[in-house]
């Protein structure tokens, strides 16, 4: 089975993000960077997977040269090989402008199931899945806790708000992931050294058939208008117990409809 | 000249982060409190290889050099743990790399490479011979095909975590040696089939480093398990010694980073008469000495390591390395227990215990008055001056 993971890397957790106020996106250029914890989950699944049912795992990840740390750490979890889409014509691209980039990288690759995170930890759209499916013409199959594959057929427990539904889907499809689907592997050492040796193709915008204008700041429909901070916290309600503090709190979580 | 690391280094140095986070300040303390041996962490990091680092690739390691090696043991001290719990399963190997034979090598190299055997014992002080190793009494007498051992050790550490030990004992009397820097030889005893009285006397001391007295009383071991050539064991254990001090060099500088950051984070934060303690200079100069210290060790440290790995003499680098960063780590242990008052006491701090950790590289595996002696006479060219 020859699996793709579509996984972002992104600045470190250690890292203060900063954004610019001229261009309004987050600053990574010079800024250490690490593979998405969520993009970590993908890439562990897809291990999982293929150890399981034979086959490849393929990471395709978008981003700046800074990147290529995030896409060695998951070649040392064990992934086959990798692609990096790097090309200075793809910053700014918008959600939609970087579905089309992954889904045309994907199609350069014998696929049966593209495994993603629900949504990255930098920017959390998480429409990213659904319009990579759509360029590929395959079925989304979101919000998977839990995947199994038996022969041309995939079944997911797709997480709901009361429980699981098993959703199935025949194969090519794309899978979301959810968090906490699994606890992603250590790299071992050995992994880190084999990691240096395994093959990362790069392909600009051009040679995945896109011309300029699609991708980018130029062919992006979205727009970031302002960025602010959110509002500050408001001050806790305190609840004093003189023999119906829990009869307060069951009101009070009634009331934001916890309850 | 560059300074910079490469990618592959900076990888390493990533990961094996974040391994030890899986680790934090509690989960040491907790193991120093109650003198317990960190066998999960131990296990973690030989399932995941990094203590195979310097065993070639052809018996199961990774074949890395003394740089990488110094980095992953420097980043389990600058993460607050204590990487002497495991060093020595990563470079005690060396002398059965170096000097055993093929089929030692076969048998024992690759199990230790994936952690099934634990060869991170090497009796080699004795109460009447501490830095004048060849003076050691322990003897190995030849009897057919075996060896039997007699005589005392102390100072030697994980016996009890450990399959294998390695030996240096006495195979010619001291007084019939012309030279007497021969005389000793190597031996691997495993510990779990050794026949003859073995006593391992755990000793109680400032740190958790589950150290022992050992008494041999006609403690077989087979005469294959000779390593190398009878008699010349003191050269063998020499042969080692620039590694172990480039790695416990690099061991220091965690620490030094350690108790910086943690000084330098306290002073901005904790607030008297108004102001961040950090705010004086009386608190500020020290940590802000001991970083310059520190950083100064380091650059010495992987000057060392470069030249070990290229194969080129480092003696002086490597003993000097150790010096400088044992005692930057020590000035920088000093500045953070000051910087925290009396929380540099409390336990809960960890101060207190990475403080008294770090005092011992001073001290151990060689003593820093023993390494200017080197400088002294060996490099400077000046008369012995002991």
């Amino acid at each position: 089975m020859n699996i793709v993971v579509c996984g972002k890397v992104i600045p470190a957790s250690s890292v203060t993000i900063e954004i610019d106020p001229n261009t309004k996106r987050m600053v990574r250029k010079g800024v250490t960077h690490e593979l998405d914890p969520a993009a970590a989950s993908a890439v562990e699944e897809g291990l999982r997977l293929a150890e399981k049912h034979g086959g490849t795992v393929t990471l395709i990840t978008m981003g700046i040269s800074e990147v290529t740390i995030g896409i060695r750490n998951a070649l040392a979890m064990g992934a086959t090989s990798a692609v990096h889409i790097l090309d200075d014509a793809v910053a700014g691209s918008d959600t939609l402008g970087t579905a089309k980039l992954l889904a045309a990288a994907i199609k350069k690759q014998p696929f049966d199931l593209v495994i993603c995170a629900t949504e990255s930890s930098d920017s959390y759209s998480g429409i990213v899945p659904g319009q990579i499916a759509h360029f590929l013409g395959v079925p989304p199959v979101t919000f998977a806790k839990e995947i199994n594959v038996d022969g041309t057929k995939i079944t997911i427990k797709r997480q709901s708000e009361s429980g699981y539904d098993i959703v199935e889907s025949m194969l090519p499809a794309l899978v979301a992931v959810s968090s906490g689907i699994n606890e992603p592997r250590y790299p071992q050492l050995k992994g880190i050294m084999a990691a240096k040796k395994k093959e990362i193709k790069v392909y600009t915008a051009a040679d995945l058939g896109l011309p300029a204008d699609q991708v980018g700041e130029k062919g992006a429909r979205e727009k970031v208008l302002t960025i602010g901070r959110p509002p500050k916290r408001q001050a806790g309600k305190v609840v004093t117990d003189e023999g119906e503090g829990g009869k307060q709190i069951a009101d009070f979580l009634a009331e934001i409809k916890v309850i | 000249m560059d300074f910079n690391l490469t990618q592959e280094q900076l990888q390493i140095r990533e990961e094996i982060k974040k391994v030890c986070k899986e680790f934090p300040d509690a989960y040491w303390r907790e193991i120093d409190s109650k003198k317990d041996y960190p066998e999960a962490f131990v296990r973690k990091l030989s399932e995941l290889g990094w203590l195979a680092a310097l065993i070639p690739e052809e018996y199961g390691g990774t074949g890395l050099g003394i740089t990488e090696a110094s980095i992953i043991l420097e980043e389990i001290n600058h993460s607050g743990g204590v990487a002497t719990v495991c060093h020595a399963q990563m470079y005690t190997m060396g002398t059965l790399l170096r000097h055993g034979n093929d089929e030692q090598k076969r048998r024992y190299l690759p199990k230790i490479a994936s952690g099934e055997l634990r060869l991170q014992a090497f009796g080699v002080t004795e109460p009447n011979a501490g830095s004048e190793s060849t003076r050691i009494q322990t003897t190995a007498t030849r009897k057919g095909n075996r060896y039997l051992i007699n005589g005392q050790k102390i100072f030697i550490s994980r016996v009890l975590q450990s399959d294998l030990m390695l030996l240096l004992a006495r195979t010619t009397p001291y007084d019939e040696l012309k030279d007497k820097t021969k005389g000793l030889s190597v031996f691997i005893v495993d510990l779990r089939e050794a026949k003859g009285k073995l006593e391992v006397k755990p000793l109680d001391l400032m740190i958790n480093h589950h150290t022992n007295s050992l008494f041999f009383d006609g403690v077989e071991v087979p005469a294959e398990n000779l390593i190398g050539e009878e008699g010349m064991g003191f050269r063998y254990i020499i042969d080692g010694w620039n590694a172990e001090r480039i790695l416990v060099a690099a061991e220091a500088i965690g620490d030094g980073r350690w108790f910086i950051e943690r000084a330098a984070k306290y002073a901005s934060e904790r607030i008297v008469f108004g102001r961040p303690i950090g705010s004086n200079q009386g608190i500020q100069f020290p940590i802000a000495k001991a970083y310059a210290n520190v950083e100064a060790a380091d650059l010495v440290r992987y000057q060392a390591a470069t030249k070990f790995d290229r194969k080129e003499k480092c003696g002086a680098e490597a003993n000097m390395a150790k010096l400088l960063a044992s005692e930057a780590a020590w000035e920088a242990a000093n500045a953070c227990l000051t910087t925290h008052g009396g929380y540099g006491f409390a336990v809960e701090y960890d101060v207190e215990r990475k403080f008294r950790e770090t005092r011992l590289l001073t001290v151990a595996p060689v003593s820093n008055n023993l390494v200017l002696a080197y400088l002294g006479q060996h490099v400077l060219g000046m008369p012995k001056s002991y």
